[in-house]
């Protein structure tokens, strides 16, 4: 990756970067913001370009979204019909990317299952963010019995095996795409309240919201005009991340079968087909475009989670 | 006797003649430059400092934060980062040559003949390590000391530094330790190995006034008994005025004035010196007397200003000021340098309409400030 | 120090209790029991009922639960309703498996992420630093459930390498064992090298950053001194932290690969053991897990002092 901040090539130079401390290489800014107070503070803090490899994430994710939306007007067989004259086919000019073990067109099947993934990740971290972000947000601020109780029962929510909840729930509840949705993003409550609530209390504290507070600023305004503002990168931040680890794990529960039902494709059922009846060897295709599909959407979130936690200047630990 | 140097063994590469009887200075720094590439430009932090130390003394480096004299310590020890950042010039040290060594090389002389006492004494001793291994380790590596014998001199460095009860001191951690205490800890580290020079930068910056008075005693007197050169650098004119053997006043990465310490107080050339002068309280003055502050900041180090850096800020400066630099010069005692085209004399500017603007100031004579100790 | 401890340690306990009573609720009070499945097609109202009185499902929850507690205290978790096998057997071979599983793949994972960072916080974005910060990113993207079907693909089926499935306990044949446990344990390292690696690479950034390695580069200590002795320890909060959540997270979440190389691990059991409702296999595995957290929880606490020394003093 190119660096502008790279010195000159020169073999003296080269010699001296490869045998001096390297740690100190980030000290620069330290020295320098104690050294050069006159400079504004802003115009040593160089802000990191996004980078190509954020663009083409971002690219990724648009389309993996479009396809998915528009998935019925475009010119896909059935992801469901059955082609018992084109079984386990291999790419070629009518199915793009072949056919599984039951003769149905895997490209279809994967933009089909594209939905599942995205609907799962998006909307469950959204209820969990809504919800579990309103009460950390309320929470942190205000501190007190509420605070504590509901710090306490996220504790124990966060130490329990969640997979024995989504398994039990599933099972008797049902797995249709909104059941799971719903039950998943139940299940991130707890995590969204913690970061946001942590996000929040190092906000209550510090200097503009005390000094709007004895400007009389109501609770509400506080809250909204001067803490939220601070806490949505945050939130944004971790809640995008958080929206790989649900893909992760709608993903892990259709390769057990419990997530939607068959026939309805997601990437996670996919691979497990893939996976299913001595497939691998006769037909590794099937598996393979879901686990690739998967790997990039996984890719794409995680490096566009980490550009935006680079650029809010969110510490790594944190999350 | 403690930190005494310790049986030189043949892994050692480098001669250090005994300098300490010569005429050769212990340091020499010849016109160094130190830069900085940041994303907005090249901070220019040093711009051609020459400056010695003689084996034993005690030279003050003065300068608002900013002036660059942090990274002109930094760069005499060449402990800066590489990376980014451009040097020239030459530092040569007991006879060797700084700038020209390897990394190897400079390991050796840090910590054992060069060693550094910093700021903050609370960020700079490793947090989670014991004090006594924090100076362990450089006896062990430097004087070749086994275990015992380092943990024995641990203790009875603590106890010159002033630490009650060093035995049980030893195993304590820093943050047990008040910042006076931290600060005596960081220089029994600094002067573990007896150096021959030891750069203080801001040593008591960061501990209460009552502290301050103290430490800077102790160095003192540890100088003394171990003939220890010492660049004490600070933005307190007030704490080198009767420490120092010769004080050199920096300005935006640039020497300004350059002189004994009693010729200095007593014949300030420079108006930033003695804006410098005039920033120290006194206990002669009047109650209510009001302490001089320079207006204006210090340049910006990427652009700086046409002609004499503090022109902008200077109550006497002329045309000619702002548009050639001045350079640094003699005028009557040879060990007196300036860097000014209207130096003050006798607390008077020599500036060709300055004199009324002067006197307006109510201040023709300059103090010479608390009796400079004689080394 | 003790008193911190002890403190600690009972509130975990507390913890792992409350987990124990939410599971048994969770279990019992959603619809479903295990009568379909013991009864099948004889799964009438009456035989049920005669089932619910001999498996004791017929009486009040709490004393349905201080009778399961009572025999848990006595070494006695019960036996499932569908084999009749014994709990404390299923978690008796199955743990070891988890734990084979879990050390394993740490072990690989510690072992990668640790000297990487080291190397790579020395030199940040540098050519290497790049690379190595890339590569993890894809590691994160490599849930098991779509790296191990690709490792089996590869080097199970085309290479022969590795079996696919297949178990045989440690203490019986070591080598087979290792041998068969590699491609599983492998499975689950990849988002633990690449979370292991971010973490302490950061952390080593802004430690190097700090004035007491200046400092002890002024005493003129090696870098490899440097690095080892004063800037790895102080980074390795996150690491700790993170390392705690993650194998948490292993101790009953292995099922994946359990289940795609057939090992009968508590992660599968437990999977298993939910859907048929087979409530004493559930709550004694889990137990089991919430003990395990607990107690992992508390080693990680004590790291935690034995990196900084400050953290008993707060």
């Amino acid at each position: 990756m190119p660096d502008d901040r790279e010195l000159g090539g020169s073999d003296a130079s080269d010699q001296l970067l490869t045998n001096m401390f390297p740690g100190q290489a980030a000290t620069d800014e330290m020295v320098l913001s104690r050294e050069t107070e006159a400079l504004e503070s802003d115009d040593i803090l160089v802000t990191k370009p996004l980078g190509f490899l954020f663009w083409m994430a971002i690219g990724w994710l648009g389309l993996v979204f479009l396809l998915a939306v528009f998935a019925n007007l475009l010119p896909l067989p059935n992801p469901d019909f059955q082609n018992y004259s084109a079984i386990n086919a291999t790419p070629n000019i009518h199915h793009l990317l072949g056919t599984d073990d039951l003769g149905r067109d895997l490209l279809s099947r994967l933009i089909f299952g594209a939905r599942v993934s995205l609907i799962v990740g998006f909307a469950s971290v959204a209820i969990g963010t809504i919800v579990g972000g309103t009460l950390g947000l309320i929470s942190g601020f205000k501190g007190g019995s509420l605070d504590i109780s509901l710090n306490a029962a996220s504790f124990v929510l966060l130490a329990f095996p969640a997979i024995v909840a989504v398994i039990a729930i599933v099972a008797f509840w049902g797995s249709s795409l909104l059941k799971i949705t719903i039950i998943i993003g139940v299940g991130t409550i707890p995590l969204m309240f913690r970061v946001v609530r942590a996000s929040s209390l190092s906000f209550a504290n510090r200097d503009f919201v005390i000094a709007a507070r004895t400007m009389g600023a109501t609770t509400p305004r506080i809250l909204f005009r001067e803490i939220l503002p601070n806490v949505v990168p945050v939130a944004v931040t971790f809640g995008l991340i958080t929206v790989a680890g649900v893909i992760v794990l709608e993903g892990s529960l259709a390769f057990l079968g419990l997530s939607v039902p068959p026939p309805t494709p997601s990437w996670g059922n996919m691979i497990s087909e893939g996976t299913a009846n001595g497939n691998l060897s006769i037909n590794p295709y099937i598996m393979l475009w879901p686990a690739a599909a998967m790997f990039l959407l996984l890719l794409s979130i995680n490096l566009i989670g980490d550009r935006l936690r680079q650029r809010f200047d969110i510490r790594e630990g944190l999350l | 006797m403690i930190g005494r140097r310790g049986p030189q063994n043949g892994k050692r590469a480098l001669e250090f003649p005994d300098v300490g009887e010569s005429d050769e200075p212990l340091l020499v720094v010849e016109n160094l430059h130190t830069s900085f590439r940041t994303g907005r430009g090249t901070v220019h932090a040093v711009d051609g400092v020459s400056l010695t130390v003689a084996a034993g003394t005690t030279l003050g480096i003065v300068g608002e934060s900013g002036s660059g004299k942090t990274v002109l310590a930094r760069s005499i020890m060449g402990l800066l980062p590489v990376r980014d950042v451009i040097k020239s010039g030459t530092v040569h040290f007991a006879g060797h040559d700084l700038t020209a060594m390897e990394p190897d090389q400079l390991r050796e002389i840090w910590g054992a003949e060069l060693s550094m006492i910093f700021q903050d004494p609370m960020t700079a001793l490793n947090p989670v390590k014991r004090i006594g291994i924090q100076i362990t380790e450089s006896l062990r590596l430097h004087l070749d000391m086994d275990r015992k014998e380092a943990d024995a001199t641990a203790v009875e460095l603590l106890r010159s530094v002033g630490i009650p009860s060093p035995e049980q001191r030893v195993r304590w951690y820093p943050f047990q330790l008040s910042g006076g205490m931290r600060q005596r800890v960081m220089i029994a580290i600094a002067l573990a190995c007896a150096p021959r020079l030891v750069m203080a930068d801001e040593p008591t910056t960061g501990l209460d006034v009552t502290v301050q008075a103290q430490i800077l005693d102790l160095l003192g007197k540890l100088q003394r008994e171990r003939h220890m050169a010492v660049i004490l650098v600070t933005h307190d004119l007030g704490v080198v005025a009767d420490r120092a053997d010769e004080i050199v006043v920096m300005y935006a990465g640039r020497v300004v004035e350059r002189a004994p310490t009693r010729t200095l107080f007593a014949e300030t050339h420079m108006p930033y010196t003695r804006a410098l002068v005039e920033s120290i309280p006194r206990l002669a003055d009047p109650s209510g007397t009001r302490l001089q502050a320079i207006p204006g900041r210090p340049p910006d180090l990427i652009h700086p200003p046409k002609g004499c850096r503090f022109a902008p800020r200077c109550a006497f400066a002329q045309d000619k000021c702002r548009e050639s630099d001045p350079p640094l010069r003699t005028a009557g005692s040879p060990d007196h340098l300036f860097a000014c085209w209207f130096p003050l004399v006798h607390g008077t500017s020599t500036a060709p309409s300055a004199s009324a603007s002067a006197s307006a100031s109510g201040d023709t004579t300059i103090d010479p400030g608390p009796v400079v100790q004689s080394p | 120090m003790t008193k911190y401890f002890i403190k600690r340690f009972l509130q975990l306990v507390v913890v792992a209790f409350i987990i124990s009573v939410l599971v048994f609720l969770l279990v019992h009070l959603l619809p479903g029991d295990p009568s379909v499945t013991i009864l099948g097609p004889n799964d009438t109202a009456h035989n049920r009922a005669i089932l619910f009185k001999q498996l004791g499902l017929n009486k009040p929850l709490l004393q349905q639960y201080t009778t399961w507690l009572n025999a848990v205290f006595h070494g006695n978790l019960g036996q499932s309703y569908l084999n009749h096998e014994s709990v404390t057997h299923i978690v008796a071979t199955g743990a070891p498996i988890d734990i084979e599983l879990i050390v394993i793949s740490q072990v690989i994972a510690f072992a990668v992420a640790i000297p990487l960072a080291l190397i790579t916080s020395r030199r940040p974005n540098r050519a290497f630093d790049n690379v190595s910060t890339t590569t993890t990113f894809g590691l994160l993207a490599l849930p098991p459930f779509v790296i191990a079907p690709i490792m089996v693909a590869v080097f199970a089926v085309s290479l022969h390498w590795f079996p696919a499935t297949g178990y045989v306990p440690l203490t019986q044949d070591p080598a087979t064992n290792l041998h068969d446990m590699i491609l599983p344990s492998l499975a689950i390292t990849a988002g633990s090298i690449a979370v292991y690696y971010r973490l302490l690479r950061s952390d080593l950034i802004s430690t190097l950053q700090e004035d007491f390695i200046t400092m002890a580069r002024s005493k003129g200590l090696s870098n490899r001194r440097i690095m080892l002795r004063h800037a790895f320890r102080p980074s390795t909060f996150s690491l700790l932290a993170a390392a705690g959540v993650n194998i948490g997270a292993l101790l009953a979440g292995t099922f994946i690969v359990e289940y795609l190389f057939a090992l009968s691990g508590l992660g599968y059991s437990l999977v298993q053991a939910v859907q048929q409702r087979d409530y004493l296999v559930v709550q004694g595995i889990s137990l089991v897990v919430a003990i395990a957290y607990v107690v992992l929880q508390f080693i990680i606490d004590f790291l935690f002092t034995v990196v900084d020394p400050r953290v008993v003093r707060e």
